[in-house]
């Protein structure tokens, strides 16, 4: 047994690299972790506007959401453009995820999933690769940083560049505002703290309840065109019905159509939260880790969150596509013999 | 109590009091999905899928819990 693991470890000339480098790593990240004092993560729920002194809606999530929105558009024009008869390299890969939610929406959806598809096809991947893009090392650490009030006077030029690199070095996968200036009582924040407030130049678009809600409220409005283009005028009679036999009756459905109503409104509400609440804490969880011990901890979080950033995605896509197939469905049985 | 611990107290609950709801859920589902494994193992791939995002809806309840402690911790 002992000759086994010894084996494994020290075996080949390979092994003898690997493990020395695990180990050097390993007593590297103490050494860091003692000598370079990572200040705590500092928080911020929306994004941050990118420059002091200019437009205000121009966030860090804003422009990340535009870069998302950059990869998606290329990648489907180089697809589009060098279409083959024989697929080959990114138009197989292409070709699988489509064909993959493809079959996902028809299992669903059955005979509408061609008329949802460009829907939910769309959100799933600008989902899934704005929840990925909060995982891109650099995102939500390398910013500006930003005059406060008590430092406006002396540096008045928007922006002051700040490079994170001695004590923000340690954070590899920390997605979120790693540095917080304002603390004095670390050695290394000291030294920056006069630079003012931290802005990262990044921010993952799902870690904004903006951009969460926006995907929320069109989904609905969505559901609900697709409600009225399938039954017309009687989808709404989904929310205001005052038919029964007798007078209870009616009362309880006019009650049940005010709850649909309401859910109606929860639903927004849920889609928007779930999303941000999801990577915006697996962004927290990774600053977190780091924070505890910054170099081999954060890593099977960073896995975690890789998937959990899927699953988010898939999650948005078939709770869209459920709704969608809800909202074709004539309500209530009983309104047919009349 | 001042204003500060009551925000650091009311995020503990909220996260503590939050994730028990959706603990015995995600169990039920867990313990649920897997006596139906055991019953039909050939059908296991789409009963892990399945599980997995009913695991998800059900984990939502208790993101939810997690950013109103956020919310009370951080702003």
């Amino acid at each position: 047994m002992g000759k086994k693991i010894v084996d494994f470890l020290w075996g080949s000339t390979q092994r003898k690299v690997w493990t020395s480098l695990i180990v050097i790593l390993m007593l590297a990240s103490f050494v860091t972790k003692l000598v370079l004092p990572v200040p705590p993560p500092h928080v911020a729920l929306s994004g941050e506007p990118i420059f002091s002194t200019g437009p205000q809606w121009f966030t860090n999530s804003v422009l990340t959401t535009i870069i998302v929105d950059i990869i998606l558009l290329l990648l489907a024009l180089l697809t589009r453009f060098s279409l083959k008869e024989v697929p080959s390299g990114l138009q197989n890969v292409m070709e699988a995820v489509v064909e993959a939610l493809y079959g996902l929406a028809e299992s669903v959806a059955g005979k509408n999933a061609s008329k949802f598809f460009p829907w939910v096809a769309t959100i799933f991947l600008f989902v899934i690769v704005s929840n990925w893009s909060g995982l891109i090392p650099g995102v939500g650490s390398i910013g500006f940083y930003h005059p406060t009030e008590a430092h406006s006077e002396e540096a008045p030029a928007g922006e002051s560049h700040g490079a994170l690199l001695n004590g923000q070095l340690a954070m590899v996968g920390g997605s979120i505002m790693l540095a917080a200036p304002g603390n004095a009582q670390h050695a290394p924040a000291a030294a920056e703290s006069e630079h003012g407030k931290f802005v990262p130049l990044f921010r993952a678009p799902s870690a904004d309840l903006n951009v969460t809600f926006a995907l929320a409220i069109a989904t609905m409005v969505m559901v609900q065109i697709w409600g009225v283009r399938h039954l017309g005028g009687a989808y709404f009679r989904k929310f205001f019905n005052w038919s029964g036999p007798n007078a209870f009756m009616k009362g309880i459905n006019a009650f049940v159509g005010i709850l649909e109503l309401i859910s109606e409104f929860a639903r927004i509400i849920a889609f928007g939260f779930r999303l941000f609440g999801n990577i915006f804490a697996g962004e927290i969880v990774l600053a977190t880790m780091a924070f505890l011990f910054a170099f081999l901890l954060p890593i099977p979080f960073y896995a975690l969150e890789v998937f959990v950033g899927f699953v988010q995605a898939l999650v948005f896509m078939m709770l869209a596509l459920v709704f969608f197939q809800m909202s074709t469905i004539s309500h209530g049985s009983h309104d047919e013999h009349h | 109590m001042d204003v500060d611990a009551a925000k650091q107290l009311g995020a503990a609950l909220a996260m503590g009091l939050g994730a028990i709801g959706p603990g015995i859920g995600i169990g039920l589902i867990g313990s649920k999905a897997m006596e139906a494994m055991g019953r039909n193992p050939e059908a296991a791939g789409t009963i892990q899928t399945n599980m997995i995002l009913a695991i998800a809806f059900a984990e939502s309840i208790g993101i939810f819990a997690l950013v109103i402690a956020l919310l009370l911790k951080f702003v």
